[in-house]
């Protein structure tokens, strides 16, 4: 931050009294803020000084927007090749502009997004984005970069004003703003094609229009409430659509409304008509709103999404019926199930696949060495099987023979078509389920032995019925041990191309892993039907893709032995990760936070523990506050304590999450992280100021310690700044490196 | 099941002159026929197990919790006259005993463990209010903590009542806080006195348990394997014996066996063998054809390594020994083929993105040998510290390429006999154990030639130095180790989901006679279950409208009724809350006793609330009477059912599939029929 700026702060009162909704008098009958509110505005401005100082506000706002653009379009074409998870975000987005059909854990709204800029900015979805690395040469990308970087710049802003309508302080929130923009992590995260600032910039938001409804709680149904009230919807929805850790935010506001309404709700002079229209309001605008623009982004990418792709397999038969391109898409095949039918089975556990065999063994010490059994999601000729009777070795397609249909509890023999080999499972453990039995391929020729044979059964039907494809739930029941056919959702090993393991389970519980239905079907003897009465309603594809996205996230395990990120490095900043670059030849881009800046966040929050419960204790005892510190208590209380409340929110449930989790995961808590540091250090030195007003210098203490901060971070930026924008030459251990002595921690890899 | 749950109810109906009537009943429904079935029921074959470790003083591990259950436990046995030398493996098994509870699991104790904590707290809140820093005050203060520290010791679950009597205290605390009649010094006392009983009373007890456990447990045993080096140095028997009089220092000609710290999937020793990498792999990629460097999870000659000095020639320690230190060279040569490590730009068999890593044979193929590594010591306390056996986590950093010698932990296939596959890691990113060594078997090795060495190798280590480690680094990996070790294959026959413990749609066969069809189950009473679930909606309900009404100045309650049932509430539906709730984010297998604990809870708040609604929602005293009733008729039901599934409960009396189709209310209770 240039030091001219601090000059001005000095200057003026450091506290405008702005925004439309006079913003202390929120709430000012029960409680005590009336004394704060005298006390922060100890003289009513002339008119002449009010419209100067409303200059000067918009100048610093512009000013701190102009910067946050500035540093993030910076070299924003740099490198020109796929950087990270570039490649599956921009992927994602040649998708929509190619229309074809994928499957990904998080809600469409941010790929949607990065697709429609890069429709906008002329780009064709010609790229195939294959992997980091990869040049982009002609292909036009600075559409999507540049929205992704618009949007990330729009979070020093959000988090300037947010503060400020927290603080009512202009230098707690310049000291935000430039924390943020100097933040090298925060840079990095919004300069590329990511998820990630479009869901920050979507939680900033909500959290802005939070505070600012807030603080218009003394004008509740005017047009600015209603704005500011609605905005927050918008925002939140906005947010759970392009991740589901837009959940925390959700969570924050609701918490807020929460006490909101409880608050009201405890208003004596309020009637329950109006506590009614008040919760009538905020459920329309918090839940309803947000639900429907939810559903509507869904809505849409069905509809964008209309041609078969490679996310197919990941969804029932039913949903792929949709699907132009896909086989199940008006086709026609016979309804019910006959011996010699050829026919697929899927797995009705989603993201398990299709009943598969191949010409590869179990490899030697894994149970007997019979051909491999697994389950594949992929569509291949190896996923079809025979139906055929279980003692009978005849051709059923022999025109002679009558067509015999396959009944519920029919005893049967599934051959594999491309090897002629069982269904077949024994008392050998499973491979990687020890507990479970093998299942393989096995015999020649559809000659094996009592091993192979199954009883067909559908789910809750009685025997005796037929079986339909697609819609009859069926379980394979082995003869001879009695277990039931399915898939544990394990991966195999190299051997087994990492496909699902397939077991026969001895324990009946009945799981969704051992319940199939049959989706392709040939039968030459049988008559087709439509199967467009399958075509599901928008309520089913919308629950079965949630049920598919959380399964996704929750299977995202780490592999053994690989490097994960555990939550408890995040905030001491202990690994970055890497975009880009590897050797010293490499263009290197480095994400990782601005040491300065996130120990500095560290150190505020183990401060504001501190420093909070001291003030709590005190008051809790009843202590005298003058009016001057008690003013700053409320904004430390209130304005720290809601931000406090954000980085939990947005940290901790991390702690709990089994799935695979990276550093970038930290952000949005950093960004309430930076803001407490903001409101924390500003309300310190007040009252170290107020503390020594006795000394000559009192007020100079504040504007030094401001100005030391903001200066600090500058400079910690200009230090690190090659992390973000990109380096080349020798590593950090190399004297003459860009990043030479900066790398503090042994683990950063620069 | 519902008699054994009797006592709790009389805790909070405060105590009245049914209480020793009571007592003795619950007393007797759980003791009636304890000796029955003499045979090892479910769980007590781990149980039994660990006692018998206890017995003999062997190191165990066990994932399910802290020590102290085991010990209680093992305390009954060893008063019992158990010897120990019964073998529990196998679930029937004629016992000659059958300790303490009725069923020897741990449920039963962190029960009662739990309840004391409550109690006691409720004790001392009331002493709170007249006599504080009276003895009584103190004795149930400290009874809390003691009763909090006991729960915790028997299984981490006791950590969630801990914490909600933790959170009740500081609630009461802060309301101390703002009371101000008392002087700021009272206040602190009262604080400094909670802190002590609540905090640092368990912290100590519980670091207690663990010093007691360490010290009966201080011979090797099954579990050596899962801990350290340093840790299994520290037993007696096992590791020890070997590394029993082991030089400390590292020196250049040292013969060292290297033991990989992260130790997954298995833990194994750096070695090598003759045999050679496939010219082509499977694949049709190539390999360098040298001689195979792979990682082994087993005690074997060829893991030993002699460290060479590459400035000289001998493979021997000098007089003195001169140590080596931290970022030293070295070179690290195969105690049985005498070739050294070598790693170069060829890709890992299973790893291609890493660097094959082998001993060096000289085809004279222009491809040198690059079998310089230097050492970096990971936990040195100053860059010039000496490599230390046990003690020393090392790694060793490729000098030509700044590989990192790293455990990938794939098992290669045939040709390399399924070991673990070493490799070169270019891309380290900081600490992982996967690439840190430390020395575990270690001598001065003094033969010049190889022959002799070979006999070296294969005696045993002479030297006498002897190393112990301090309780606290003990406690902390023992400690680590628990809470990381994970059971694998999580799927059991009889494993539930937390939502079926609501509903009881789940049971747990604990046995089966041998012959008969008596068998026993758990199994709850499910008259008490629902009316557990209705009191806990009740309650909720209740608060709900009651919050709202006093929110708007309307107060149903007097304010000290208010008092009284917002603090049953927070106990009891908060107990039932803290100790049903965390089930649902974990992913280890869960059974129906799981839930034992929370239903506990929820039986208390079940009293409450019958309570209450008597109190003060019945207005006319023909309510009254009608309610009272109806408290009668629940009541009998509810001893009805018990009494029917009686025989399920103590498998006693052997029933005719009939009868026991009879008894299989739920289609998803699991009743063994036999088949005839």
């Amino acid at each position: 931050m240039p030091p001219a700026t601090g000059g001005g702060l000095a200057e003026s009162e450091l506290r405008p009294r702005r925004g439309r909704c006079s913003p202390q008098a929120a709430r000012a009958a029960g409680r005590d803020v009336a004394a704060e509110a005298v006390a922060r505005s100890p003289k009513r401005p002339a008119w002449g000084s009010r419209r100067f100082e409303a200059a000067g506000w918009w100048a610093l706002l512009a000013l701190v927007t102009l910067l946050s653009f500035a540093t993030r379009f910076h070299r924003l074409d740099e490198p020109p090749h796929i950087c990270w998870d570039e490649t599956h975000f921009g992927k994602m987005g040649s998708y929509y502009i190619n229309r074809t059909f994928f499957f990904d854990v998080h809600p469409p709204l941010g790929k949607m997004l990065i697709g429609l800029a890069g429709y906008l900015s002329g780009y064709d979805g010609t790229f195939l984005f294959q992997k980091p690395g990869d040049k982009y040469e002609h292909h036009s990308y600075m559409g999507m970069r540049g929205f992704c970087a618009f949007l990330g710049s729009w979070l020093v802003p959000f988090a300037y004003l947010t503060v400020l309508d927290l603080s009512k302080s202009l230098s707690a929130a310049l000291l935000t703003a430039a924390l943020l923009t100097f933040d090298t992590g925060c840079l990095t995260l919004s300069q590329y094609i990511l998820l990630d600032p479009i869901l920050m910039f979507f939680i900033m938001a909500a959290m802005l229009s939070m505070v600012k409804y807030n603080s218009c709680a003394d004008r509740p149904f005017s047009a600015p409430w209603w704005f500011w009230l609605s905005l927050t919807g918008v925002s939140l929805a906005g947010a759970l659509g392009v991740k589901f850790v837009g959940l925390f935010i959700i969570l924050q506001v609701g918490l807020n409304t929460i006490a909101d309404l409880w608050y009201l709700f405890g208003d004596l002079s309020l009637s329950l008509v109006t506590v009614g229209k008040h919760l009538t309001a905020r459920v329309l605008c918090l839940i309803v709103l947000p639900l429907a623009l939810y559903t509507a982004t869904f809505a849409v990418h069905f509809m964008v999404l209309s041609k078969s792709g490679p996310g197919d397999g990941f969804f029932s038969s039913a949903f792929q019926a949709r699907l132009s391109g896909n086989n199940l898409h008006n086709a026609s095949i016979p309804e019910h199930l006959a011996y010699g039918s050829v026919i697929t089975v899927k797995n009705l556990r989603m993201a398990i696949g299709y009943l598969h065999s191949h010409r590869h063994l179990y490899p030697e010490g894994i149970g007997a060495r019979q051909q491999q059994v697994t389950t594949y999601l992929h569509k291949d000729y190896n996923n079809l099987w025979i139906i055929k009777k279980h003692n009978t070795n005849s051709d059923p397609l022999d025109p002679s023979f009558p067509v015999e249909f396959v009944r519920h509890g029919d005893i049967i023999r599934l051959e594999h078509k491309e090897t002629s080999r069982n269904l077949h499972s024994h008392y050998h453990e499973a491979p990687m389920t020890r507990k479970h039995y093998q299942v393989t391929g096995y015999g020649i020729n559809g000659t094996g032995d009592s091993n192979d044979f199954w009883r067909i059964e559908v789910v809750n039907r009685k025997f005796g019925n037929r079986i339909k494809v697609l819609r009859s739930r069926i379980r394979f029941i082995h003869l001879v041990t009695g277990c039931v056919l399915g898939s544990s959702g394990k991966v195999l090993p190299k051997w087994g191309w990492e496909q699902l393991e397939v077991t026969c389970t001895p324990y009946l519980k009945e799981t969704l892993n051992s319940i199939w239905n049959v989706e392709d079907h040939i039968n030459p003897k049988l008559p087709n039907i439509s199967l467009d009465v399958l075509q599901p309603s928008f309520p089913e594809i919308l629950l079965e893709s949630h049920m598919v996205m959380i399964r996704g996230n929750s299977g995202l395990k780490p592999k053994d032995n690989e490097f994960t990120s555990k939550p408890w490095h995040w905030p001491i900043n202990y690994q970055g990760l890497r975009f880009s670059g590897v050797n010293d030849t490499d263009f290197r881009v480095y994400l990782l936070g601005n040491p300065v800046v996130w120990w500095l966040n560290l150190l505020s929050i183990a401060l504001y523990l501190l420093s909070g419960s001291i003030i709590a204790v005190a008051m809790q005892r009843g202590a005298r506050l003058p009016a001057e510190v008690a003013g700053l208590s409320q904004v430390l209380l209130r304005g720290g304590g809601q931000v406090l409340l954000g980085w939990t929110l947005h940290y901790f449930p991390f702690f709990l999450m089994g799935r695979v989790l990276y550093f970038h995961h930290y952000f949005p808590a950093m960004l309430f992280s930076s803001m407490l540091t903001g409101i924390l250090w500003d309300t310190l030195l007040r009252l170290c100021a107020w503390g020594l007003a006795s000394w000559p210098l009192a007020r100079g203490i504040h504007v030094a310690g401001i100005l030391s901060l903001l200066l600090g971070t500058a400079y910690s930026f200009y230090l690190f700044h090659p992390l973000a924008y990109g380096m080349v030459g020798p590593l950090a251990q190399d004297p003459q490196s860009p990043m030479a002595g900066l790398r503090w921690l042994d683990s950063w890899d620069f | 099941m519902w008699g054994f749950l009797k006592r709790p109810v009389v805790v909070t109906a405060d105590i009245n002159l049914s209480l020793v009537a009571l007592t003795g009943m619950g007393l007797l429904s759980r003791l009636w026929r304890l000796t029955y079935p003499r045979a090892v029921v479910f769980d007590e074959v781990y149980y039994g197990q660990y006692i018998s470790f206890y017995m003999k003083q062997i190191f165990f591990l066990d994932d399910s919790g802290p020590p102290f259950g085991h010990m209680v436990l093992a305390l009954g046995g060893y008063l019992g006259g158990f010897d120990g030398n019964f073998l529990w493996n196998r679930i029937g098994a004629e016992n000659a005993l059958i300790t303490q509870s009725r069923l020897m699991l741990l449920e039963s104790v962190l029960i009662f463990f739990n309840l004391l904590a409550v109690l006691s707290y409720l004790k001392f809140f009331n002493c709170q209010k007249h006599s504080p820093f009276s003895l009584s005050w103190w004795f149930w203060l400290t009874l809390t903590g003691v009763a909090c520290s006991c729960a915790v010791g028997i299984k981490y679950m006791g950590v969630f009542t801990y914490v909600l009597v933790l959170g009740v205290a500081a609630v009461h605390a802060w309301h101390l806080i703002g009371d101000q009649t008392l002087s700021n010094v009272c206040v602190f006392c009262h604080l400094l006195a909670r802190a002590v009983a609540l905090l640092v009373i368990p912290v100590v007890l519980y670091l207690l348990f663990f010093y007691v456990h360490l010290i009966l447990v201080f011979r090797s045993g099954p579990h050596d394997q899962i801990m350290s080096s340093a840790f299994q140095a520290s037993l007696e028997g096992g590791l020890a014996r070997i590394t029993q009089g082991q030089p400390l220092e590292v020196a250049f000609g040292s013969q060292v066996t290297l033991r990989n710290v992260f130790g997954k999937p298995v833990p194994c020793w750096l070695h090598s063998h003759q045999d050679t990498y496939p010219m082509i792999y499977e694949n049709g990629r190539g390999s360098s054809h040298q001689q195979q460097v792979t990682c082994y999870p087993f005690k074997d000659v060829n893991n030993w390594w002699i460290v060479k000095d590459p400035r000289r020639h001998q493979l021997v320690v000098s007089s003195p020994p001169r140590p080596v230190r931290h970022g030293d060279m070295v070179q690290l040569v195969h105690g049985m083929t005498t070739r050294s490590l070598n790693t170069h730009d060829v890709a890992a068999p299973l790893s291609p993105h890493s660097q094959e890593v082998s001993c060096y044979i000289d085809y004279n193929i222009s491809m040198p040998a690059q079998n310089l590594w230097r050492l970096e010591i990971v936990n040195r306390g100053s860059d010039t510290d000496v490599w230390k056996t046990i003690l020393s986590e090392v790694r060793f950093v490729h000098v030509n390429t700044s590989a990192v010698l790293k455990l990938s932990g794939a098992h290669l296939p045939d040709w390399g006999y399924r070991q673990l596959e070493i490799v070169g890691e270019k891309l380290s990113r900081g600490y992982h154990g996967s690439t840190v060594w430390n020395v575990e078997e270690h001598r001065y090795g003094a033969s010049q030639e190889q022959r002799e060495r070979e006999r070296e190798l294969h005696s045993p280590a002479q030297v006498d130095v002897s190393r112990n480690l301090s309780f606290m680094a003990r406690f902390s990996e023992l400690q680590w180790r628990m809470l990381a070790l994970r059971s694998d294959d999580s799927e059991h026959k009889y494993s539930s989901s937390p939502l079926e413990w609501v509903t009881l749609d789940t049971n747990i066969a604990y046995w089966l006679h041998p012959r008969t069809s008596a068998q026993i189950h758990l199994l709850g009473n499910i008259v008490i279950w629902v009316s557990g679930s209705l009191a806990l909606a009740i309650y909720a309900l209740l608060s709900l409208w009651y919050l709202l009404r006093r929110r708007r100045n309307v107060h149903d309650l007097p304010q000290d009724a208010w008092l009284r049932w917002v603090l049953a509430g927070a106990l009891c539906a908060g107990g039932w809350a803290v100790n049903y709730v965390p089930f649902f984010l974990m992913e280890k297998t869960l059974f129906l006793y799981h839930y034992l604990p929370a239903l506990t809870f929820q039986i208390l708040l079940l009293p409450v609330v019958l309570q209450h609604i008597s109190d003060h929602l019945c207005r006319s005293q023909l309510q009254r009477s009608v309610f009272s009733a109806l408290v009668v008729a629940w009541y009998s039901s509810a001893c009805h059912v018990s009494n029917t599934l009686r025989p399920l409960t103590y498998g006693d009396k052997s029933l005719s599939p009939h009868e026991l189709k009879a008894l299989r209310w739920k289609d998803s209770w699991d009743i063994l029929i036999r088949k005839h």
